[in-house]
């Protein structure tokens, strides 16, 4: 058996192959399922309504999307100019955090429609600053960077309990460590009353249109994936490759602390250390479902948190362990490789 | 200052060293094999969670405590296999397919482990690996009770390091394999068969990487509980650049990596309340990190680390 490389990737293959895989993952899933000793069908039926049988849940899915889709756009753009940004789970804190701090230690009293974009911008420049560490040690001491922003999450996380054990702590939280909440005004307007879907939800949106334009339209875009695809002959070709690494690692990191950033001001209003059951790394799955695509990750983004939130009632009504949604996402990540593979490649013989 | 110099010391401190190194020893050595040969195995950190799940479960279930840790081997085994079929054979993106690897096999691990123990207040334990004294050495003063009061495992650990130093730079097997890491088409020149090379060392690499995992749950301590890896896997990742891909400096990079953890451990109650804990906590972060930034440039990577090899395609 030997893989040939295919000459040109028809438009069909690449629109089919994300759809292949994600059955691709349920089927295996459904292996694991039918083994627990419940019904496969009845058990996916569940999840679908589960995540969208009802107003209620409709939106708890969306919701649940949003941050998925920027922590998704956060691995995506890095990932296009091959910069490994493990690290969005820990740029997500420190979103999360800065906010918090800002909003209740310095900026409570600033009228709404200044303090929100101030907050979402002082979230996103502290996702920035925790990805420039990884990325001045891979340009300076030209370590990898896989390994240092993961770490760096750890390390956020603990920051964070840091904090909200000492000087952000809530004196009115019965001494369970939780930030101060930032100031009601500091909340993002509910998009549908009587539901947690805030207006973050069409930011992320938004945002992932202007980065599908940045990509696709801009010399700034072409020079990231010039670098991804190729980075000594994009410096042969003149891309300053240094900065712009430096460039796509802000947008990256940006990406992942505004998540964090918007997770606080419109879901939760402070901080645990629990405000993210793993965002960071699902967005990589998110990304690679999307084929690092800016528009697909807002699909891809709904896929995920339709497992996740649809999970919860499958597995109140079957005894599964919710544990399956990760599965079954872990399991779309590696059979999109395998998909992406034969859009590459085609068997011969 | 008296308190630090008690620590440094107390016999207890030495001892401990020994145990939390175990596990990076097993899993920095599962992970040096892998990448000698050109593969990065970032599926390490899931690979050691269902290691350390699947080598519980066993002995919970009645297998003896040996046949655990050899289930654990193997299905670390199998979780190689997946990641040598993904980039050896496909040539996919090594960083990608080990983090898939890892998303899932520390999932599955979850599910499966909740599948069949249900949930409990206290979770349930066994009877783990007992410290064997060696004879005439563990009546030595102060060495014996550091050194040689450990459990099996550990013993094993360091006997597998100076193994594997003796087989990467003194046997035919260990020159094909670093010939695979340097040079895969030189190598394919020579005779030797890349793909089953990086198959052999990606698939035994795991292996240690699962015994690694299951030394938590079948030495260090008696039961299973999700994240109890805790980044042990990046920190492995870590320490083979900070051992510059050589198997004796990996156990004397964990060893030391461990007196750091353990040193921590015990200046924390010294100084509990003073500094907040947290702090102490990152420092294995912290110290990998470093450990990364000074060897990185110095260190020899294998040249064809992360570079897929095909038949007839440069």
């Amino acid at each position: 058996m030997r893989f040939e490389r295919r000459e040109h990737r028809p438009l069909s293959l690449l629109i089919v192959t994300p759809v292949v895989a994600v059955i691709a993952a349920l089927a295996l899933a459904g292996i694991l399922i039918s083994i627990a000793g419940a019904p496969v069908l009845d058990a996916y039926w569940r999840i679908l309504t589960g995540a969208f049988g009802s107003r209620l849940s409709a939106t708890e899915t969306l919701t649940r999307a949003t941050p998925l889709m920027l922590t998704g756009l956060a691995a995506a753009v890095a990932f296009r100019a091959r910069l490994w940004n493990i690290g969005a789970e820990g740029q997500f804190y420190l979103g999360a955090i800065a906010v918090a701090a800002a909003s209740s230690k310095l900026l409570g009293n600033f009228p709404a429609p200044i303090l929100i974009p101030l907050l979402l911008l002082i979230g996103a420049i502290a996702g920035m600053v925790l990805i420039l560490v990884p990325l001045w040690l891979r340009l300076r001491f030209s370590v990898d960077e896989v390994v240092t922003s993961l770490l760096l999450n750890f390390i956020a996380v603990l920051f964070v309990s840091m904090l909200i054990d000492g000087v952000l702590k809530d004196p009115l939280a019965f001494g369970w460590p939780q930030s101060q909440s930032v100031s009601d005004h500091a909340m993002l307007p509910k998009l549908i009353a009587r539901s947690r879907l805030h207006i973050g939800f069409t930011i992320a949106i938004a945002l992932a249109v202007v980065v599908h334009f940045v990509h696709s339209r801009t010399v700034f875009g072409m020079q990231s994936r010039a670098a991804g695809l190729n980075p000594a002959g994009a410096v042969f070709a003149g891309v300053p490759l240094g900065r712009t690494l430096v460039k796509v690692a802000c947008l990256s990191g940006g990406l992942a602390g505004l998540a964090g950033a918007i997770e606080v001001m419109g879901v939760k209003g402070y901080v645990t250390t629990d405000l993210s059951p793993g965002f960071g790394y699902a967005g990589i799955v998110v990304a690679m479902l999307a084929n690092l695509n800016p528009l697909g990750v807002v699909f891809a983004a709904i896929f995920t948190a339709t497992m996740f939130v649809g999970a919860d009632g499958m597995s109140r009504g079957l005894g599964i362990p919710t544990y399956i949604a990760d599965v079954t996402v872990a399991l779309s990540l590696l059979t999109m490789l395998v998909a992406l593979f034969f859009t590459q490649y085609r068997i011969r013989r | 200052m008296m308190q630090v110099f008690d620590i440094i010391a107390s016999a207890g401190l030495w001892a401990a060293i020994l145990r939390i190194a175990t596990p990076l020893i097993f899993g920095t050595l599962g992970a040096l094999l892998c990448e000698r040969a050109g593969v990065l195995n970032l599926g390490i950190e899931g690979i050691m969670t269902f290691g350390a799940m699947i080598g519980w479960l066993s002995v919970y279930h009645g297998a003896d405590l040996w046949t655990g840790l050899l289930i654990a081997a193997v299905a670390g085994g199998i979780f190689g296999l997946l990641h040598a079929g993904l980039t050896v054979t496909l040539g996919l993106s090594q960083h990608v397919s080990g983090l898939g690897v890892t998303l899932f096999a520390s999932s599955f691990s979850y599910y499966v482990f909740r599948l069949i123990v249900p949930l409990a207040n206290t979770p349930p334990t066994i009877m783990p690996f007992q410290p064997i004294a060696i004879p005439g050495l563990s009546t030595l003063p102060f060495l014996g009770p550091a050194f040689f009061t450990q459990t099996a495992p550990t013993y094993l650990a360091i006997l597998i390091a100076l193994v594997m130093a003796y087989i990467i730079f003194r046997t035919p097997v260990g020159l094909a394999i670093r010939m695979t890491g340097e040079n895969p088409h030189a190598a394919e020149a020579q005779g030797v068969n890349p793909m089953k090379v990086r198959y052999g060392a990606v698939i035994i690499g795991s292996a240690l990487m699962g015994m690694g995992g299951a030394f938590l749950t079948l030495s260090a301590f008696n039961s299973f509980f999700p994240t109890m890896v805790q980044g042990r896997g990046w920190i492995c990742i870590a320490l083979v650049v900070f051992a510059s891909w050589r198997p004796g400096r990996a156990l004397f990079g964990a060893l030391l990596f461990a007196f750091f953890d353990a040193f921590q451990l015990r200046l924390q109650t010294v100084l509990s309340g003073l500094v907040p804990y947290q702090l102490f906590l990152m420092t294995p972060y912290i110290l990998s990190i470093a450990a990364l930034a000074v060897m990185a440039r110095r260190a020899r990577v294998p040249q064809a680390l992360m570079q897929p090899y095909r038949r007839g395609e440069r």
